[in-house]
């Protein structure tokens, strides 16, 4: 460009201005995340990843019904149920009632996380926490089994299989008429 | 069909506003549904007797055809149409509506809310009608009212189990045990709300027809210990194909998900198997998916053990070991679907150049062969609505009930429409007594002579509108096939063969046996030799008679034949299991077939994987002749059907069949044809009926395969094998007396030790079942048409 055709205005002010944007914003605070150092509480009720809730003695909720996978718009839940079983010799009980989910499959390569599953869950066992952090490295670890989708045991409950403990049917624990205080459940039970 | 006589019959009414036409004594319900209308029902079956009992499809009446109308709402299930009523259902009528969401109320006041762990949730009838036909609220409910409840499920059978809540107490159950199988041992026990379904305490429901009472069950009572929580029925995938564990072709219904069949459902064939199959065709599939199912072909190493192979690997050296054993026998098998059949009948042919081929691994004759040639191949004389309307029906050597229970409850069904069953038997089964048959008494191997008087008797005497059934056992009887073939020729009664295993008429059709080729070419005719030789493009065809099955396996011992293909065969199933295996080890070369593990294949040299039934599309020919197709159910691209092994070994051998595909094979079969020249005359013994056989020591032995025993294809299902029948020894009551209730029996072959039951059997009969303990019979006992000793079992 020709430099006599710029105005004085274009010449020598313009530069400066431009780095005022520059001089301004070194003096405001920053609102850079420093994500992972510092991780960012979400909204309450956001759609995380799935839990598997158990009851306050340990028992799994899920009865394997398979309601969640039948909801899915992704088709990203797999279930298969199983009996339980009170015979010595038998795999033992894992939740109250006759039925549990023996295999549990959540593949969060399809997830998207639209919450359709948890609204489906006839007995609540399926809720989701905040957790965000759902990246890996290969696709086979993004398919999480049950072990990785139940929720911890919490003090007070005990590793199934074991018979139940808080009532003698699953009656009981489903109208919750059973003596011990529910433990408050960790992790958003939206 | 609109014959004039139909016309005649047809009652006109309105139902919703609709006239409609109908024949007389039409249900309502069923009228209704010509309109387009339907009413909801749990009781109502189309092929149950009508009972009213759920009440649930109540339609207002205003004009009963007589110009009266019915005061409140009738059940339309059991109510005939009648000339210019007028019916209003639950579509136009606030007073039917109404009616049925009331019945609907009550229905629900006690079934429990557990249809997520319900395994008819997702295909329920009352699930659906509460929605369609309910109302929102429970009025019991909201009231404080607490349900009805049992103890969660209890076994009615080692296989199925009853859930009490559930039940809606709608009888179809009951009813089916009782019209159908004629098997009611299941009955409504108590009163009012606790009304439910029982079983004597010491009886449980041991039907061979058990299963379909869970299919028609219209709530989730009835489950299924070998179904129960495996899935959801929105999570299966629906393939309709055919029962491949009788020759009697019944339509199934395979339910799957992720490449394993979880359950088998009955189809729906009014000319076949109508809405009912045998317990073996629902439960017994899990042969397929056994630890032991082979995978790869494997090819024996020089160091003597059989190593992995690649196809293109294996079917070279299957090639060069035939090619250097010399001449060659087929075995086929009878599981083979026609296809496959045909691939053996040609790859034996054109391939190896013989006719040393044989489907029946099982005791046979050259008579058999021979009856096959003239009097079955081709032809197809008998249906199952023929048995509906004959005047009577022979079984000789057939007991329906266990070797082909579709035709088992055909004459059921016959019998109760005045059709009279006569039995060839030693003694009156279970399933005679049920269809009211008439025992003719046959001592083991006189069922030719017996077969040959049967014109001269008075009260059931043969004539043109019988139907006579032979079972495959009559080729052990010498003189037997004959003497049914004459009977038949001598009254024109129609005559059918019903042999046992699914692919033994496809096998017969395109040629497995050594005096036919396929589409019915006699070996010995010229004419027919080079009709097939034309067909197949080849110069000329083997014209030497073949070896049958028997005398493959000694040739094989005496060396007369070197290689051996052999398909699905179980040695134990044919007539001398030793000599069986004993020519196994003696063959120069084996090539085997199979889908599991077996004795043939640890003696083989090549061992081939092939494609169970689910995942290869075929056809089964059913005993009346009838084609019956089906499609894979799953896509296994490593798992392949026999024709296309065959395929590739005729490849090697540079002498190919033509096709490596199903498709493929069906086109040529296809374009092949029927021969159309003369048939093999039959060449038995001229007189029809051998001297019997009934000299010598001992008791003469009948047996037959019960429907669930040890056969292998019944693997892997342990609530199945519970509803098995015990094993148990069949004796004359004089014989009992004399030897009590734990009897040793002793053969040429061995001995077993069996509980004992006195039957109505002759003095000098007994009967044990062939295949329920040890290796069977023919392994452990005795051999085919011998004599057994008997001796007081061991005290227990």
């Amino acid at each position: 460009m020709d430099e006599e055709s710029k105005s004085l205005k274009e010449q020598f002010w313009d530069p400066i201005a431009g780095f005022g944007v520059t001089f301004r914003t070194m003096f405001k605070k920053v609102v850079t995340e420093q994500y992972p150092f510092e991780k960012m509480p979400t909204a309450p009720r956001f759609h995380g990843r799935h839990q598997l809730n158990r009851w306050p003695d340990g028992l799994e909720k899920c009865v394997g019904c398979e309601l969640c996978a039948w909801a899915c718009p992704a088709d990203a839940i797999y279930v298969e149920g199983a009996s339980n079983s009170d015979d010595p010799d038998g795999d033992g009980r894992f939740s109250p009632g006759e039925r549990y989910g023996r295999v549990y499959q959540i593949n969060y390569l399809r997830c998207i996380l639209c919450g359709l599953c948890i609204e489906a869950c006839p007995t609540r066992a399926l809720t989701m926490t905040n957790e965000y952090e759902l990246a890996d490295n290969n696709r086979a670890d993004l398919i999480y089994e049950k072990s990785d989708l139940l929720a911890p045991l919490l003090p007070g409950m005990e590793q199934p299989p074991h018979p139940m403990r808080l009532g003698d049917d699953e009656g009981a624990y489903y109208r919750g008429e059973y003596a011990a205080p529910a433990p408050t459940v960790r992790g958003g039970d939206v | 069909m609109t014959t004039a006589p139909e016309q005649t019959d047809l009652v006109t009414l309105t139902i919703d506003g609709i006239q409609v036409s109908v024949p007389k004594d039409t249900l309502v319900i069923r009228a209704a549904e010509q309109v387009g209308v339907q009413v909801p029902r749990f009781c109502d079956h189309p092929l149950l007797a009508p009972v009213g009992a759920c009440r649930q499809c109540l339609v207002d009446i205003p004009d009963a055809g007589n110009g009266r109308g019915f005061p409140k709402p009738q059940a339309s299930c059991t109510l005939p149409v009648a000339e210019g009523m007028v019916v209003n259902t639950q579509a136009t009528s606030e007073v039917a509506d109404k009616a049925q969401q009331g019945i609907m109320e009550f229905l629900l006041i006690n079934h429990p809310l557990d249809c997520p762990v319900c395994d008819k949730g997702g295909e329920c009838p009352l699930q659906n009608q509460a929605m369609s036909n309910g109302r929102g609220e429970s009025r019991f409910a909201a009231s404080g009212g607490v349900k009805r409840t049992f103890p969660k499920p209890i076994s009615i059978s080692p296989q199925i189990l009853l859930d009490r809540e559930r039940c809606i107490v709608c009888q179809r159950c009951t009813r089916f045990a009782a019209e159908i199988p004629g098997d009611p041992f299941i009955a409504l026990i108590e009163r009012g709300a606790q009304q439910q379904i029982g079983i004597a305490e010491d009886a449980p429901f041991l039907s061979y027809f058990s299963g379909n009472i869970i299919q028609i069950c219209p709530v989730g009572a009835l489950t299924s210990a070998e179904y129960r929580f495996r899935s959801r029925p929105f999570d299966l995938v629906s393939a309709p194909s055919v029962a491949e564990h009788d020759a009697c072709g019944a339509a199934i219904r395979v339910d799957h998900r992720r490449g394993k069949v979880m359950r088998r459902l009955s189809g729906n064939d009014p000319e076949v198997n109508e809405e009912w199959i045998t317990d073996k065709d629902r439960f017994a599939f899990h042969y397929a998916s056994q630890p032991d199912r082979l995978t790869y072909p494997q090819v024996r190493d020089e160091d003597g053990s059989l190593r992995p192979a690649s196809w293109p690997e294996a079917f070279a050296v299957a090639a060069r070991g035939l090619a250097s054993a010399g001449a060659t026998g087929v075995l086929t098998g009878g599981r083979v679907t026609a296809e496959d059949a045909y691939a053996y009948s040609k790859f034996a042919r054109v391939a190896l150049g013989t006719n040393d081929i044989d489907f029946r691994a099982r005791p046979h004759s050259a008579e058999e062969a021979s009856f096959l040639a003239s009097e079955v191949v081709l032809r197809m004389p008998v249906t199952y609505a023929d048995l509906e309307t004959a005047r009577t029906v022979v079984l000789a050597g057939l007991e329906p009930e266990d070797e082909a229970g579709t035709i088992f409850l055909r004459l059921r069904k016959a019998v109760q429409g005045g059709t009279r069953v006569v039995a060839l038997a030693p003694y009156a089964t279970r399933g005679l007594r049920k269809l009211g048959g008439h025992l003719e008494v046959t001592t083991p191997g006189e069922e030719g002579i017996v077969l040959g008087g049967l014109t001269e008797h008075a009260e059931h005497g043969i004539d043109s509108t019988a139907v006579i059934l032979v079972g495959e056992r009559l080729a052990t009887v010498p003189g037997a096939l004959t003497a049914a073939a004459q009977l038949a020729a001598r009254t024109g009664a129609k005559l059918a063969w019903v042999p046992r295993r699914a692919g033994d008429r496809g096998a017969v059709e395109t040629g497995c046996l050594p005096n036919l080729l396929p589409g019915g070419r006699p070996v010995a005719d010229a004419q027919a030799r080079v009709d097939a030789a034309a067909a197949w493009g080849v110069d000329h065809l083997p014209d030497a008679p073949g070896r049958d099955g028997d005398a493959i396996v000694a040739a094989l011992g005496s060396g007369a034949l070197g290689g051996l293909v052999v398909g699905g065969v179980d040695p134990d199933d044919t007539a001398d299991p030793a000599a069986f295996r004993a020519a196994l080890d003696k063959a120069a070369f084996v090539v085997a077939l199979e889908i599991r593990e077996t004795d043939v294949t640890q003696a083989a040299d090549v061992v081939f994987p092939v494609a169970p039934v689910t995942d290869k599309p075929g056809m089964f020919v059913t005993w009346e002749g009838r084609p019956r197709p089906f499609d894979a159910v799953f896509v296994s691209p490593t798992s392949l059907p026999d024709l296309r092994v065959l395929a590739g070994i005729a490849e090697e051998l540079d002498r190919p069949l033509g096709f490596r595909t199903v498709p493929e094979a069906r086109a040529q079969m296809e374009e092949m044809g029927p021969w159309d020249g003369e048939r093999a005359a039959h060449g038995g013994s001229a007189t029809g009926a051998s001297a019997p056989s009934s000299t010598g020591d001992g008791l003469a032995l009948s047996t037959w395969k019960l429907l669930v025993d040890n056969g292998s294809m019944q693997d892997g299902d342990k609530a199945y094998h519970a509803t098995a029948r015990q094993a148990v020894v069949r004796l004359s009551p004089a014989t009992y007396d004399a030897h009590g209730p734990v009897v040793t029996l002793t053969g040429d072959r061995g001995s077993v030790t069996l509980p004992a039951e006195a039957a109505d059997l002759p003095d000098g009969v007994v009967w044990v079942p062939s295949n329920s303990f040890g290796n069977g019979v023919l392994a452990d006992l005795a051999s085919p048409g011998s004599r057994v000793t008997i001796a007081k079992g061991a005290d227990q």
